[in-house]
């Protein structure tokens, strides 16, 4: 047990400036991907693309699917898929929709504009993606059958069960409260901006602070203070930056006078405020750390990776990993809701077909954000970049003018070789998959 | 070795234990005990109900018919959650690590140190764990790393770590030695006289005949599961233990 831990430890003396920073090297070569990819589409449109109504429009749109990846993160490092979430998006939609515009109002006699109207369809649509989501873990973690039949029977079950309930109707509009959390129609404006840019600011440096703390009272080593600094300068510059862009999109004048009029003001001359924060990318920020609180400081999370690296060892370590299965699927469905609520308030209605093919974009999400379909490998923070990716090469190639057909192949060849490099890298760095 | 502390309540007393799988009895009417400060070894051919037999004291395993006593008193191990209460922990063959995981993570898999929020505290584990491997393998440095980057002996010293943490009493080795060099091997051995002189009882299972001799006080042979007998290792020579394995008959001069 002794002489053979000396050879690998030996080679750590000098370092390089970089190597100092300790930073998740393929994090940063995603990010470097995906600003040379903006950079490019930038270029082509002539600088159309990095505009902040682009860049307003792209985060807003690419929420629903980083929200639905950031659960599929947790689903394939427990080395199973859910190839249902489209559908079920689709069901929790429909039923949200359903309780808002038809059977609180009718049924329930809520008069249309109620202020209970968009909490209880909320409740709803979260109840039963949960609900759904618990018994497709059941089906996988009790009765041992693969997750990939349990969701594709699933795949083809809910979206339809949802087009039953709404007779296949496109249900609008919706309540007014309701829309509030599709994007353009709910920000938090300049000011408010500024204050969670702010906040997230200081809570970053805190928790730079704190993890070098606690490194310190266990005597562990600790990266030297100018590369903390670093980090932190470059955590806020991001934070601040991203703010700085939302709130340079202003709202059109159009739009601006008919705010004035509900209030029964007239616009004064001259007059412009911007968008800011919408409320979307604020769930979608809530989501990301709460569920990378789960996966790093939480047992669930522990449980989770370990049950991905290893179901045997997990289950002689006295995890239950059946219950835990079901666990890991209803906070899927209860993703899926979420993403259902933001998704129908974007499109301002519920259609049938909302979310199709979302399955394929969340999963392949997470896989280009580094989660290996082997199990025990994946980042929350990684899944969201993959979705951004995903959509800056979606909605970018539609401003080029790239055709239909070959927006898909695009995206599909894009998947693979992600895929396709990851493992020559891990395979350079020695790490198994 | 020491004297056979071999009277009084056993640490460990397994009667007439049975488990089948599918209509074949794994393990057929199998007693054994086990004293505090001793260490017994479990022989057999690949197949012979060794590690079903261990696996039902593990809690891995949930047998059909039999009982067993801890101290005396009659125990109900229906998992390993349960087991570990009766302080008996296992280094399986397999070693049971999460690959993916760092060593702390896998020393306190399932029974996390959690902060008064019930966050995982992993400064907290890292520490305690870096204060038993600086006991038990003083060279073991990469406490960052995934265990899938450490070597056999290195990852065999996470799994003893884990078994030794918890202050098992009752500790069962599945083929300690298996996968590992001469030197580290002799490593095992020294720690297992190190855990018998702290009184612990220690079931061994072991293919090698001379760590048989070496490390234990007596060994039981099994046999298509059936125990063949259990011997006093003082007594008897290797080639009686090696026949006993082959010929599935207790030698005649033993008893």
């Amino acid at each position: 047990m002794a002489d053979s831990a000396q050879d690998n430890t030996a080679v750590k003396g000098s370092k390089g400036l970089f190597a100092q920073l300790e930073l998740d090297m393929r994090l940063l070569g995603m990010i470097g991907a995906f600003v040379v990819l903006c950079l490019a589409f930038n270029f082509v449109t002539e600088g159309r693309f990095l505009t902040p109504r682009n860049i307003f429009n792209l985060t807003i749109q690419t929420v629903s699917v980083a929200i639905m990846a950031t659960g599929m993160v947790f689903v394939i490092v427990m080395r199973h898929i859910d190839l249902s979430v489209g559908a079920l998006l689709a069901l929790c939609s429909a039923i949200m929709a359903m309780v808002q515009a038809r059977w609180l109002p009718s049924t329930f006699g809520l008069e249309i504009g109620h202020p209970m109207i968009a909490p209880l369809a909320m409740l709803s649509g979260l109840l039963f993606g949960t609900l759904i989501g618990a018994v497709n873990g059941w089906l996988v973690g009790y009765h041992n059958i693969p997750a990939f039949i349990v969701t594709l029977g699933g795949l083809l079950v809910w979206r339809n069960v949802g087009w039953y309930l709404t007779d296949g109707q496109t249900i609008a509009p919706l309540d007014q409260t309701f829309l509030v959390f599709g994007g353009a129609e709910g920000t938090l404006g300049v000011t408010w901006s500024w204050v969670v840019g702010g906040l997230a600011s200081l809570f970053t440096i805190y928790a730079l602070w704190n993890s070098r703390r606690a490194k310190v009272r266990h005597e562990f080593p600790v990266k030297p203070v100018w590369a903390e600094v670093t980090i932190a300068v470059a955590a806020v510059g991001t934070i601040m930056g991203f703010i700085a862009t939302l709130n340079a999109y202003d709202i059109p004048k159009g739009k601006l006078r008919r705010m004035f009029e509900a209030d029964g003001l007239d616009l004064p001359a001259g007059y412009t405020e911007g968008y800011g924060l919408p409320i979307s990318v604020l769930i979608l920020i809530a989501t990301a750390i709460i569920m990378t609180i789960v996966a790093k400081k939480t047992r669930l999370g522990r449980y989770i990776f370990a049950t991905g690296g290893n179901p045997d060892a997990a289950e002689l370590s006295g995890i239950n990993t059946r219950l835990l299965t079901v666990k890991v699927f209803a906070l899927m469905g209860f993703l899926c809701g979420l993403s259902a609520i933001i998704a129908q308030a974007r499109l301002q209605s519920h259609a049938n077909d909302i979310g199709t093919l979302d399955e394929l974009r969340v999963i392949a999400a997470a896989v280009i954000g580094g989660t290996a379909l082997s199990g025990g490998i994946g980042t929350i923070h990684g899944a969201i970049l993959g979705a951004l990716i995903m959509q800056s090469l979606q909605s970018g190639m539609a401003m080029v003018g790239v055709d239909a057909p070959f927006q898909n192949i695009v995206v599909g060849g894009v998947l693979v070789i992600a895929v396709w490099i990851d493992i020559i890298y891990r395979k350079r760095l020695g790490i198994k998959t | 070795m020491s004297g056979n502390p071999n009277t009084g309540t056993p640490l460990v007393d397994m009667r007439d234990i049975s488990i089948s799988f599918g209509g074949i009895k794994a393990v057929d009417n199998v007693s054994i005990s086990l004293h505090a400060g001793e260490v017994v070894g479990l022989l057999g051919h690949n197949g012979a109900g060794k590690s079903t037999l261990i696996k039902c004291l593990s809690g891995a395993y949930h047998m059909d018919s039999g009982e067993i006593f801890i101290d005396g008193e009659k125990a109900e191990i229906r998992n390993t959650r349960d087991a570990r209460k009766y302080n008996v922990e296992t280094i399986y063959q397999t070693l049971a690590l999460a690959d993916n995981l760092d060593a702390a993570s896998n020393l306190f898999l399932g029974r996390e140190l959690v902060s008064p929020l019930g966050f995982v505290d992993e400064g907290a584990m890292e520490a305690e764990t870096r204060a038993i491997m600086a006991r038990l393998n003083p060279n073991f440095k990469k406490f960052s790393d995934p265990v899938s980057a450490l070597s056999g002996g290195q990852r065999q010293s996470v799994a003893i770590a884990r078994a030794v943490y918890f202050n098992a009493r009752i500790l069962i080795m599945d083929e300690p030695t298996a996968a590992l060099g001469p030197h580290e091997t002799q490593m095992v051995a020294e720690l297992i006289e190190e855990l018998k002189r702290q009184g612990l009882g220690i079931f061994l299972i072991e293919h090698d005949i001379h760590n048989v001799m070496k490390l234990c006080d007596r060994a039981m042979v099994m046999k298509n599961g059936q125990s063949v007998g259990t011997v006093n290792v003082n007594e008897v020579t290797d080639d009686d233990i090696l026949g006993m394995i082959i010929m599935g008959k207790k030698p005649d001069a033993a008893y």
